[in-house]
C-alpha cells in the first residue's frame, strides 16, 4: 500500500466524525522503485492532504518532507524526487491503520488495507 | 442505440505454433505488449475463491473499448472499479488509457482474495492502482466524493435468496439476492455522491435485474442512460448500461450513439424508447 492510498482512507464506523487520517503501525515496509511521472505528481499534488501525508511518511521513517508546501515547489527537481519517493515508492506491506478517534485497527496484509467493518460498526 | 458491438482485438489470441522456434523462446516470460488495449488473459491471476474473467467481464471491457475515444476525451482524473475480482477489468481500463499518464486508478472488492488477485494481475501488467478490501466504497467514500470520473461495476447480479448475499468466498462475486438487485441497489445509492459532475458510470446487468427499472431509478436521481453493449447467451441476456448526469455531454461524437438527452426534444423520445425497449426485453424473457 502506497502512501497515496493511505491519503484517501478514513475510518467510517457509524458515529465517528474524525476518522481521518488513520495512524500507521508498520510491521513491514518495502521500497519499490518506480519511474517518476511528473505529470501525475503535479496532477495529484493539489488534491493531496499534505499534513496527513507528511505525518504518514514520518511514521514510516521519512523525515525530509517540508511542513509547508506550494505548487511552485514542484519545479524543484529535488523536492519532486522526495515527493515521488514518499508517495509512490514506499509501501506499507504489513501492519495496521488506526482510527484516530476510536483506536480501531484496520489490518494491512500483503500490502492491502482491509476497510471492512463488523456488523455492529455499520 | 442498442448496438451490439464486438470489438476485435488487434492481438492474436495465442502465438501460432510455427512461430515458436525453441523451447526457450516458448518459456519467455509473458510481457504485456505496449500496444495492448485490454488485459492479457494469460497474465490475469487466478484464485479458487475469485471469479475468473467470463462473458460479463468481456462484455464490460468491450463496452469500455467501444467508448474509449469518449473516455479519453473526458480526460478523467480518477477511475474506480468496485468489485474488481480478478482485476481483468481495471487492468484493461488502465491499459486502454495508458497514453494518459495522470489518471489515478482505484479498485475495491469485498473479498480479500479478490483484491490480492487484482494486485497480482496489475503487477503482471506493470500497472499501479490503489487497491483495498471494502464494502463498495467503505473507507474512501468521503475522499472520493464528487471525484470519480469513470466508475465501473460488474455487480453480483444473479438472483438468489437474500441471505446468500455477501456470505464470503466466490459466492460474493455472483449472489445478488432478490432479482439480483440487492448489491446493485446499494450501489445506485452511492453513485450520485461519488461521481464527478462530468462522471460516467458503467454497470453490467442481466434481464432478471430489470435494467429498465434501474434506468428509471437513476433517471429520478438526475441521470440519463444508454445501453453500450447488449449480448445474449443461452444463460442470460447481458447489458452494459452507461449513466451520466442529465445535461452533461455523454459523447464527444454526436454522430455516434448521440446523447439521449438533447435540447431538441429527440431526447425524451429516445429515453422513452430505451425504457420501452428494456421493458420489452424484460417481458420477452418472462413469457
Amino acid at each position: 500500500m502506497r502512501l497515496l492510498t493511505h491519503n484517501m482512507l478514513a475510518c467510517n464506523i457509524k458515529g465517528v466524525t474524525n476518522g481521518f487520517p488513520l495512524g500507521i503501525d508498520a510491521t513491514r515496509v518495502e521500497t519499490k522503485e518506480v519511474e517518476m511521472n511528473p505529470d501525475f505528481l503535479k496532477h495529484i499534488f493539489p488534491k493531496l492532504r499534505w499534513e496527513a501525508f507528511r505525518a504518514a511518511a514520518h511514521s514510516l521513517g521519512i523525515d525530509n518532507l517540508p511542513e509547508q508546501v506550494d505548487s511552485n515547489m514542484l519545479l524543484d527537481e529535488e523536492f519532486l524526487q522526495q515527493f515521488h519517493h514518499a508517495l509512490l515508492e514506499v509501501h506499507l506491506e504489513e501492519g495496521a491503520l488506526i482510527c484516530p478517534e476510536t483506536g480501531r485497527r484496520f489490518p494491512v496484509s500483503k500490502g492491502i488495507p482491509n476497510m471492512l467493518l463488523n456488523e455492529d460498526e455499520v | 442505440m442498442d448496438i451490439a458491438l464486438d470489438v476485435v482485438e488487434g492481438q492474436p489470441r495465442a502465438t501460432p505454433l510455427s512461430l515458436v522456434t525453441t523451447l526457450e523462446e516458448y518459456r519467455k516470460p509473458l510481457l504485456p505488449s505496449p500496444r495492448r488495449k485490454s488485459a492479457d488473459i494469460r497474465l490475469v491471476a487466478r484464485h479458487a475463491d475469485v471469479y475468473e474473467p467470463c462473458d460479463d467481464s468481456f462484455a464490460l471491457v468491450d463496452a469500455l473499448l467501444a467508448d474509449r475515444a469518449n473516455i479519453c476525451e473526458l480526460q478523467p482524473s480518477v477511475c474506480l472499479e468496485v468489485g474488481c475480482g480478478s482485476g481483468y477489468v481495471v487492468a484493461s481500463l488502465a491499459l486502454m488509457l495508458s497514453d494518459r499518464r495522470n489518471i489515478r486508478f482505484i479498485a475495491t472488492d469485498i473479498s480479500k482474495s479478490a483484491v490480492e488477485t487484482t494486485r497480482s494481475t496489475l503487477a503482471a501488467h506493470n500497472l499501479h492502482a490503489d487497491v483495498l478490501v471494502a464494502d463498495l466504497v467503505s473507507g474512501i467514500e468521503s475522499s472520493i466524493a464528487g471525484a470519480v470520473d469513470v466508475l465501473v461495476f460488474n455487480p453480483p447480479y444473479v438472483p438468489t435468496a437474500d441471505d446468500e448475499v455477501g456470505v464470503g468466498g466466490i459466492a460474493s462475486a455472483w449472489a445478488g439476492g432478490d432479482r439480483g438487485r440487492v448489491v446493485i441497489d446499494r450501489m445506485l445509492e452511492v453513485v450520485d455522491s461519488i461521481l464527478s459532475s462530468k462522471g460516467w458510470f458503467y454497470l453490467v446487468t442481466v434481464t432478471a435485474n430489470n435494467p429498465g427499472e434501474i434506468c428509471q431509478i437513476m433517471r429520478r436521481k438526475g441521470f440519463a442512460s444508454r445501453i453500450v453493449i447488449q449480448r445474449s447467451t443461452e444463460e442470460e441476456s447481458l447489458h452494459v448500461l452507461k449513466f451520466w448526469r442529465d445535461g452533461t455531454n455523454e459523447s464527444s461524437d454526436p454522430q455516434s450513439n448521440g446523447p439521449l438527452v438533447s435540447p431538441s426534444g429527440r431526447a425524451s423520445f429516445l429515453q422513452r424508447s430505451l425504457s420501452h425497449r428494456l421493458s420489452c426485453l424484460v417481458s420477452f424473457k418472462s413469457v
